[in-house]
């Protein structure tokens, strides 16, 4: 798989992604430059995390008016895969590529911590290989973490499968301890209706190698290999089990 | 003729302060108690044309400056100023001395 790991000016876990991309999982991991114009040929961007534009203004805010996210939205709204992790997240919410806004975590402060996450769906290409109740554990650190949606807006994501991961137990119970940070619901990651675009909070990159501490942030990445592996280019991510003959 | 635009920006109601509770809670530990509430948000001073079309004005707020899900806005004390001159000094605090 070609991935494309875009660096905005202050994004800081590009490396992270590359080394975990290229030399971990062994694919075709490339920079893109955030005054790019075109992402073609291109299988998946990842927006990394970090603190884009110093997150001046509001987290993803400037980040979201780059000159490479009119090709990112362009990609996307074609179906090509597009993966925002922690400030790359916010960077979604900002373009409006995915729904709702970060606010400051509750406590006020910066977390940097390990959390564990449930899988709550496992209709998207970075879920497909997954079971939905496993547990993951990964780090996050950010000081804007607070997922929030109105209730009509959540109401919408829940009952439309976009909801990916919530934040949990070890045990994969989903509680107010467990929520490092007061998302609603504790909602640490969500997708588009289609399933190609994903935001999360928690860093998969800073989990894929067991000298980290957890390898179960590598088991997204594999999902997404494999589900690219297994289906020809196609604008719609299917739902797991729908076949599309080979050829 | 350009004038200087300023923009104040909150949270909106139900969306957590955190900001604001912290600072609230750092003037009660230094004894003011009488602070009932605190909102911490942005504050932007814009110099714009003084022609500007207050929709222009609008979208700008809205589509960037601010983000409507989360946060209301309002613009208020435009100051006229010539174009070369330094910025005037804000207004004082009322009472100060």
């Amino acid at each position: 798989m070609r991935f494309g790991v875009v660096t905005f000016p202050g994004s800081n876990c590009d490396r992270d992604c590359l080394h975990v991309l290229g030399r971990v999982l062994g694919q075709d991991a490339t920079t893109v430059w955030y005054e790019e114009r075109s992402v073609d040929g291109l299988d998946c961007v990842i927006l990394p995390g970090g603190f884009a534009y110093g997150d001046y203004l509001r987290a993803g805010a400037i980040a979201s008016t780059a000159p490479v996210m009119t090709a990112v939205r362009r990609f996307a709204g074609l179906g090509g895969l597009v993966l925002g992790i922690c400030n790359g997240f916010q960077v979604l919410l900002e373009a409006g590529l995915l729904p709702g806004a970060m606010v400051r975590n509750r406590a006020g402060r910066f977390l940097s911590q390990p959390v564990y996450l449930r899988v709550e769906s496992t209709r998207t290409p970075y879920t497909a290989t997954l079971r939905v109740g496993q547990v993951l554990q990964m780090p996050i650190a950010h000081g804007e973490g607070n997922f929030y949606a109105p209730s009509l807006l959540l109401h919408a994501l829940t009952t439309s499968g976009q909801v990916i991961f919530r934040y949990c137990t070890a045990d994969g119970e989903i509680t107010a301890a467990a929520n490092p940070n007061g998302a609603c619901a504790n909602i640490a990651g969500i997708s588009n209706p289609e399933g190609n675009v994903l935001g999360l909070m928690p860093h998969p990159e800073r989990a894929s190698e067991p000298i980290l501490g957890s390898s179960d942030g590598r088991r997204l990445f594999e999902s997404l290999i494999a589900s690219q592996a297994s289906s020809r280019a196609r604008p719609q991510w299917l739902p797991a089990g729908q076949e599309q003959p080979v050829g | 003729m350009v004038v200087t635009v300023r923009l104040i920006i909150t949270l909106k109601e139900g969306v957590l302060d955190a900001q604001g509770q912290a600072v609230r809670q750092g003037l009660r530990a230094l004894g003011y108690d009488m602070v009932s509430e605190v909102k911490v948000g942005r504050y932007l001073e814009l110099t714009v044309p003084d022609d500007l079309d207050p929709a222009t004005a609008q979208e700008l707020c809205e589509r960037f400056l601010a983000n409507s899900l989360i946060e209301e806005w309002r613009l208020e004390d435009t100051m006229p100023e010539a174009a070369s001159e330094p910025s005037t000094p804000s207004r004082p605090w009322p009472g100060a001395h």
